[in-house]
């Protein structure tokens, strides 16, 4: 039977294809070939071009940028080997998928998971459309890594709520069209008194003020609400379940910072390779400098055990049908070994790697400056390094709570 | 852990049963006790060779199973947990460098008695106290081998060497011109110089020019997996210990410093365990050799080093004592480090094959 079926489907995947390519062929604007999308970013400008609108929404409408997500809410509706296609055929026509930012990464997915009908169908549409930006309501200026410790406060108004506090490290607030927020409905219970709530950033009340980061950018802001109207529409879940809902969606999070594929593609080129353009070498054509040769060495063996232990962690989970156990250390590994590389990246430039501005230094190089401060972030959010190490040692290894 | 197959899932449930109940450490202080230069048990080698271990990377047709290096890792890696003194490991590497270089006519008359345990075998490359394969002086005439080798591991119970020459590699057997020297080292296990003046030798003619680095890139993952095994062995025991030692009225484990570094070191060996089973899945599947087994030693070197010094930290005052196992881990540590490559020859060889 299975030899049977066999052509059949690999008939329907070559189709599929061919459908892919020739989409592509009709949609994909030449100009925006090999670049990046720009509007995904959180730090990135508002303001398309109209071949970037074009593009958005062609594939939106097609809802391949959300390629697995269920079709009556406006995704692919696509297998996973029908997504990698999709992904396959869009990487080799230098093509970005236009369909991003946190609705894609992690609201959607938990609403899908936790919303009600209403909810799905009023709010992933807009999503696989991109015609939406999610920001998220998370910490506050008492409650990073302590993040239960949170303090706003909707008030239960019989047919809405009506909420007041402080959000901090809102990425992109000043661009979002909405929010997903976890506010306290109950002052007596740490945990069981939080909600997840989704507010509108428009609504009267809202304040949003941009925070200069030391990198220049201001990824981040802070959130102000005065008496902002919640309709009680907008409560996901019940009332009380906001921290189940609020781990779950870190947990997407969490999957999209350590991610090893994307960081592999972020690390680029090797760093000896760069390490030969900057400083001198012998007649093998290896470095003169030995310290830093051998530091970049001892770098890169570990950068390629960790792109090991992806995998390895991918493998096991889907061989267990469960969360393999080191998918824990993969956060914490993976932003201190792209702090350590951006440190070094610095190093090997000398104070030519050090540019702020200015036509003597070129884009590399400046972009390397700037990432390498916003990456110190990295070990800091979505749950510090610290925190990760408490959640090892007490889920994994079984050693006591410490409190 | 890697995914595995049923066989490997079966030959490691075996190794483990084996190295927990028939093998543990007790053993290895019976050995180290008896005193003996071999510094093993012949009827353990002989209960491993029958259950079929040291043909594991051996050809059917020679008598192996030929499951590959993925299993023999499996197996190592179990008795590295217990420190099970053997042969293994050293016979293991030599065979492969007959699998890889020999004749027909080698391969029938040696694998055979390697796979059935009857012939124990090692590897003789370096001629200092430095893991070095580009200054070998030991060369060969005639059919005869002069040179001397440094600190050759399993040497006294070895009926069989494979020694590295100016020009080759070859099999030389234990007899006339062959002269050993036992050095006693920290990790009590055999280790020699040898002296060889005028030996006979069989060349390994096949091969090709890469065979030296082919054997060296097998016996570093080899050795890796059984420093993998001591790095699980040493984690798994600090973390029992932390757990029952009890101070200040509270035991250790619920101290949030003690927390955080068993967390460092679990992600550390993670990193080990994933470098070490792609370095053997590479030499099984032939793709990417030379560059992974760099990646699996440096690894091993790397956090092992690291959990046998803290595996002594945290147990304060009585990991400092002989009678407690830890200490035992520590010091094979520090030689299986020291072998088929240091930490600083083994990134400049990482440097050298990424071109800087």
């Amino acid at each position: 039977m299975a030899t049977q079926l066999e052509p059949d489907v690999h008939a329907d995947e070559e189709a599929f294809r061919t459908e892919v390519q020739q989409f592509l062929a009709n949609h994909f604007p030449d100009e925006l070939k090999g670049k990046a999308n720009a509007l995904a970013g959180v730090d990135g400008p508002t303001d398309e071009t109209p071949a970037q609108t074009k593009w958005r929404e062609a594939v939106g409408e097609r809802g391949w940028g959300t390629p697995t997500w269920p079709k009556q809410y406006g995704g692919g509706g696509l297998t996973k080997s029908e997504a990698k296609i999709v992904e396959q055929e869009f990487a080799k026509a230098g093509a970005y998928n236009p369909i991003g930012g946190m609705g894609v990464m992690m609201f959607g997915p938990t609403l899908l998971e936790y919303g009600s009908e209403a909810q799905k169908s009023e709010h992933i549409p807009p999503i696989c459309r991109g015609e939406i930006r999610w920001c998220q309501g998370y910490s506050e200026p008492n409650a990073g890594s302590d993040l239960a410790n949170l303090q706003t406060f909707a008030e239960d108004k019989g047919d809405h709520y009506v909420v007041n506090g402080q959000k901090t490290w809102t990425s992109g607030g000043q661009w979002a069209d909405k929010c997903f927020a976890i506010v306290r409905t109950d002052k007596s219970d740490k945990h069981r008194g939080i909600s997840f709530m989704l507010i509108d950033m428009d609504a009267p009340g809202v304040e949003v003020r941009p925070i200069t980061m030391i990198s220049g950018t201001s990824p981040f802001c802070e959130t102000f609400f005065t008496d902002v109207k919640v309709p009680k529409a907008n409560l996901v879940g019940e009332e009380g379940q906001g921290w189940t809902i609020g781990k779950r969606l870190l947990q997407h999070e969490r999957t999209n910072i350590s991610g090893g594929g994307s960081l592999a593609r972020l690390m680029g080129q090797s760093l000896g390779e760069i390490a030969k353009k900057y400083g001198e070498t012998d007649a093998d054509g290896e470095l003169t400098d030995r310290v830093l040769r051998d530091r970049i060495a001892d770098f890169e063996i570990r950068w390629n055990s960790f792109l090991l232990t992806a995998r390895r962690a991918v493998e096991e989970s889907k061989a267990q049908g469960g969360v393999s156990e080191i998918s824990s250390v993969l956060k914490k590994v993976g932003t201190k070994l792209s702090q350590e590389r951006s440190e070094l990246l610095i190093e090997i430039r000398g104070l030519q790697g050090l540019g702020w501005e200015g036509e003597e230094f070129t884009d590399g190089e400046l972009e390397a400056v700037r990432g390498w401060l916003f990456g110190k972030a990295t070990t800091i959010y979505g749950g510090s390094t610290e925190i990760q190490n408490n959640i090892i040692a007490k889920r994994v290894l079984g050693m006591l709570d410490h409190q | 852990m890697a995914v595995l197959n049923e066989e490997q899932e079966m030959l490691r449930d075996m190794a483990r049963e084996w190295a927990t109940n028939e093998s543990p450490v007790t053993e290895f202080r019976k050995v180290r006790g008896a005193g003996e230069p071999r510094a093993y048990s012949a009827d353990a080698y002989a209960t491993m060779a029958q259950m079929g271990w040291a043909g594991i990377i051996v050809p059917e047709a020679h008598g192996g199973s030929d499951f590959g290096f993925m299993s023999a890792g499996l197996v190592v890696e179990e008795l590295g947990k217990t420190l099970t003194a053997s042969p293994l490991v050293a016979t293991t590497i030599a065979a492969s460098a007959i699998v890889l270089g020999g004749s027909e006519e080698q391969k029938a008359k040696w694998l055979p008695r390697l796979a059935s345990g009857e012939t124990v075998a090692t590897l003789a490359v370096d001629e200092g106290a430095q893991h070095d394969p580009s200054a070998i002086e030991t060369s060969v005439s005639g059919g005869k081998l002069t040179g001397k080798k440094a600190f050759v591991h399993e040497a006294h119970g070895a009926d069989l060497f494979v020694v590295a020459a100016k020009d080759g590699l070859y099999l030389v057997e234990k007899g006339d011109g062959v002269a050993l020297t036992t050095r006693k080292l920290t990790d009590q296990r055999s280790h020699a110089d040898i002296a060889f003046d005028g030996a006979a030798a069989d060349r390994l003619a096949n091969g090709g020019d890469s065979l030296l680095d082919d054997v060296l890139a097998r016996a570093q993952v080899v050795t890796a997996a059984e420093m993998l095994g001591m790095a699980q062995a040493v984690f798994d025991t600090t973390l029992d210990y932390l757990k029952q030692r009890v101070q200040f009225n509270q035991v250790l484990a619920t101290f949030q410093a003690l927390q955080h570094r068993m967390a460092d070191l679990f992600a550390d060996l993670a990193q080990m365990r994933s470098a070490v089973e792609a370095g053997l899945q590479a030499v099984d599947s032939g793709f990417g050799v030379g560059r992974a087994a760099i990646i699996a030693k440096a690894e091993a070197n790397r956090v092992l080093h690291v959990i046998s010094n803290q595996g002594i930290q945290l147990h304060g005052g009585i990991g400092m004592t002989d009678e407690y196992d830890v200490g035992f881990y520590l010091k094979r540590a520090r030689v299986l480090e020291a072998s088929w490559g240091s930490s600083s020859y083994l990134k400049d060889r990482f440097a050298k094959l990424s071109g800087y």
